[in-house]
């Protein structure tokens, strides 16, 4: 498959990149963060998303879907990444849609992915239990007895979590930490009975939650997927989740830079224009070249995704690990090339440090990555 | 079955018949690239079979039409053609500098009676050419290049000298860009000029790199001539006269996309992860017993995946319709210092083994070679700095300074 989108995905990012710049500036993520708004993103927006087919983007047309598959969600998230845009898409649209559309059951399915569709279902990922991403240290118990379980322990970093009507939850069911046996995959109400949600307001000004599970009960048709071998599920989940997120870091840094390049061509100094500086004019152009090589993996991690999905796991990597530094470096560059006022809270550019600083970190830094790259490769 | 499937079909059958199975070994040495040229050796007789089917059929230049020697094959065939070499691991049956450039050259600003007097010698492999451009005070500003050229009576005389042209020693002809004209600006002024190396006026000398000896030569022109025209219509002069520049700009951009395209030379190599871990080992998790180096190269490793990957996509915008245009010049800048960057990890990696410079041991620090030699991968065919000023000025479109 050649590495360029078709024309239907072209026309999707234009639509969306003109429907985003109208409905959901930087400006409305900055008004979200001023009113402490409770949701943390806009109820009615994400209606007119899902009415748009966002929201089902890759899900099936028969659950109501768009069916654009994951190179449609990323161009998508690629573009909320542009505009900073606070929705729940990457909890709901791909984490939860790619868990149920792949690995859930029949009745989950047709329960589910229609009113995710339909933008009636909000819905998060609880995996993390320390501050370092460990898809295996998953230490939250599932305690059998029968076809009933109970789950007890902590989960951080969920993204969503507080407003999600569900939660999808990788527990331990057997063996230990560190293993990748003996990990489930459970689907528990938002509000079920014993899970305490607290919400952490993170430095991006975008959602986020720490989970407290006390004796949460569930039963085997809660499982997403199969109990004891849920890791398949998870990695599955995770990959697509990483390149949904690489696909929004590209976004934001590709932003950051040409608000940056902008900058270069409008700003005096010296009786000239910065731009005519070869110093900044190489680091512009230096930054250009990685933005290049980022936005290839973030494609081919899409496709592969789309074709292959059990082997998309090494392209998945590859773009989370290159998003991640590319993205960080997009914003880095941003701030000292537009100096003092890339610092102040009044222009828009620190919001994308701070996102992408928290999204690098979502599911697998730049060192996790190229690890498990590394380990991939044999050394 | 569609004319592409039968095409292919056809060129499995033809390539299976009149490949020798001599040809379809990888190459291990210098001698098994066929240059051509009036001064070649062919290393056996199924290199010279070889290159006389290919060339017969037109296929050593298989996307160039028909009358000049070529084969006239649409992408999509030369696509099938290189897939089905490819299969057999068939070698390339002639590879020159006439190929790369002197002929996509004359085929964008040669007259109809040049490009049938020139283009044939070069598809067969009759005539090898060198590239004339780098002069000692012309390196990064090629544009302020002095070798002059003056009209005498029915045909030009060339004075001055040229550096860095590659198998000049070896090459039968030149094309040179030369000063036709000092009184504008410095990009007019320029033409370029195809010169017969077989003259009294013409000489060349190796230069040694610190990697050892190397394909560059220093070539001088002392009073060399050539005529107005080698036969009717065909002018020495390529495009217009003092307008050589387009034509040079043309070639480089050229170059720049095949360098870069190959990227940088490092498709294909072996990764640096493979290497090291030869040499190092690995601890008891598997990770290579080196912890730091470990992750420079894993870094390494994954930006050299994430370039092949946009050598790719930059290669499907183009048959896409999009152009590669200033695009080339990141893939030429990038490519390059990221083989720099390779060669580097790859002599941490092997320690002082690789610093022995004269051993069979190590094939006389081929390594160590190849590292010395990727340092120039960032000047040849325009400076990483010169690339950098043009993505800023071509695709950025910063003001200049």
């Amino acid at each position: 498959m050649p590495l360029i989108l078709n024309e239907e995905q072209e026309m999707l990012r234009d639509s969306a990149r003109g429907f985003l710049a109208e409905k959901a500036p930087v400006s409305a993520l900055r008004k979200l963060r001023d009113t402490n708004d409770e949701v943390g993103f806009d109820r009615g927006l994400w209606k007119e998303m899902a009415e748009m087919g966002w929201a089902g983007v890759m899900v099936d047309e028969e659950f109501g879907g768009a069916g654009f598959g994951f190179v449609g969600a990323g161009v998508l998230a690629e573009e909320m990444g542009r505009t900073l845009t606070a929705s729940p898409f990457v909890a709901t649209s791909i984490l939860a849609a790619t868990a149920l559309s792949k690995f859930g059951s029949a009745a989950q399915r047709q329960e589910n992915l229609p009113k995710i569709s339909a933008g009636d279902l909000v819905m998060a990922l609880a995996v993390d239990e320390h501050s370092k991403h460990g898809p295996t240290k998953i230490d939250l118990q599932a305690e059998k007895s029968g076809n009933r379980f109970k789950l007890s322990g902590a989960k951080t970093f969920v993204a969503d979590g507080h407003v999600a009507d569900k939660v999808i939850v990788a527990a331990r069911s057997a063996g230990a930490s560190g293993e990748t046996d003996g990990i489930t995959l459970f689907m528990v109400d938002g509000n079920a009975k014993g899970l305490k949600r607290e919400r952490t307001i993170m430095l991006d000004s975008r959602n986020a939650a720490r989970f407290d599970f006390e004796n949460v009960e569930a039963t085997g048709d809660d499982v997403i997927g199969e109990v004891d071998g849920g890791y398949m599920a998870l990695e599955g989940v995770l990959n697509a989740g990483r390149a949904g997120l690489a696909a929004e870091l590209s976004g934001a840094g590709q932003a950051a830079f040409e608000m940056t390049t902008d900058y270069l061509k409008e700003r005096q100094q010296f009786k000239k224009t910065i731009g005519s500086f070869q110093a900044l004019q190489h680091r512009a152009a230096h930054l250009y070249s990685e933005i290049e090589l980022m936005k290839s993996v973030v494609l081919k991690a899409l496709q592969d995704l789309d074709e292959n999905f059990g082997m998309a796991g090494a392209t998945c990597s590859l773009a989370k690990a290159k998003a991640n530094a590319v993205a960080k470096l997009a914003s880095q560059e941003a701030v000292q090339m537009h100096g003092g006022i890339g610092m102040t809270d009044e222009y828009d550019l620190g919001f994308y440090m701070k996102r992408i600083r928290v999204a690098q970190e979502m599911f697998g830094d730049f060192a996790f990555h190229a690890d498990r790259l590394a380990q991939m490769r044999g050394f | 079955m569609s004319d592409l499937e039968e095409f292919c079909k056809d060129t499995r059958t033809w390539l299976e018949e009149n490949c020798p199975p001599e040809m379809r070994k990888p190459i291990e040495s210098e001698k098994n690239v066929c240059w051509g040229g009036k001064k070649w050796t062919f290393e056996s007789n199924a290199q010279k079979v070889w290159l006389e089917r290919m060339a017969k059929k037109g296929w050593t230049v298989p996307a160039w039409p028909k009358e000049y020697g070529g084969g006239g094959l649409s992408k999509e065939e030369v696509k099938v053609l290189k897939s089905e070499m490819n299969k057999i691991q068939a070698r390339l049956p002639l590879v020159s500098f006439g190929i790369w450039m002197l002929g996509p050259a004359l085929l964008q600003y040669g007259t109809h009676e040049q490009k049938a007097h020139f283009l044939p010698p070069i598809a067969r492999g009759e005539i090898r050419w060198a590239q004339g451009y780098s002069e000692p005070n012309a390196g990064s500003d090629l544009a302020s290049l002095q070798t002059k050229c003056v009209k005498q009576g029915d045909g030009w005389v060339i004075n001055g000298q040229k550096v860095w042209t590659s198998y000049a020693d070896e090459a039968d002809w030149i094309f040179v860009l030369v000063r036709t004209d000092n009184s504008g600006t410095k990009h007019h002024g320029i033409s370029f000029i195809l010169v017969d190396m077989d003259q009294k006026g013409v000489s060349t000398k190796p230069i040694k790199l610190i990697s050892g000896k190397s394909p560059f030569c220093e070539t001088f022109f002392d009073d060399a001539t050539a005529p107005n025209e080698y036969a009717p219509g065909v002018f020495s002069i390529v495009g217009e006269m003092n307008r050589g520049w387009d034509v040079a700009k043309y070639l480089l951009t050229h170059e720049r996309e095949m360098i870069g395209g190959g990227g940088g030379g490092i498709l294909g190599m072996r990764s640096v992860g493979e290497i090291a871990v030869q040499s190092i080992g690995v601890d008891e998790t598997g990770r290579l017993a080196d912890p730091v180096l470990r992750g420079k190269v894993a870094e390494a490793d994954l930006d050299a995946w994430a370039f092949m990957l946009t050598v790719e996509r930059v290669k499907d915008e183009a048959k896409a319709g999009k152009g590669v245009g200033a695009k080339s010049s990141m893939l030429k800048y990038y490519g390059t210092e990221y083989n720099k960057r390779r060669y580097e990890l790859c002599m941490d990696a092997g320690g002082s083994d690789e610093l022995e410079w004269e051993n069979d041991r190590n094939n006389d620090g081929a390594l160590s070679r190849d590292w010395l030699r990727s340092k120039a991968n960032s000047i040849e065919g325009g400076t990483s700095e010169v690339m950098l000023n043009i993505i800023s000025k071509r695709i950025l479109e910063l003001p200049d300074a």
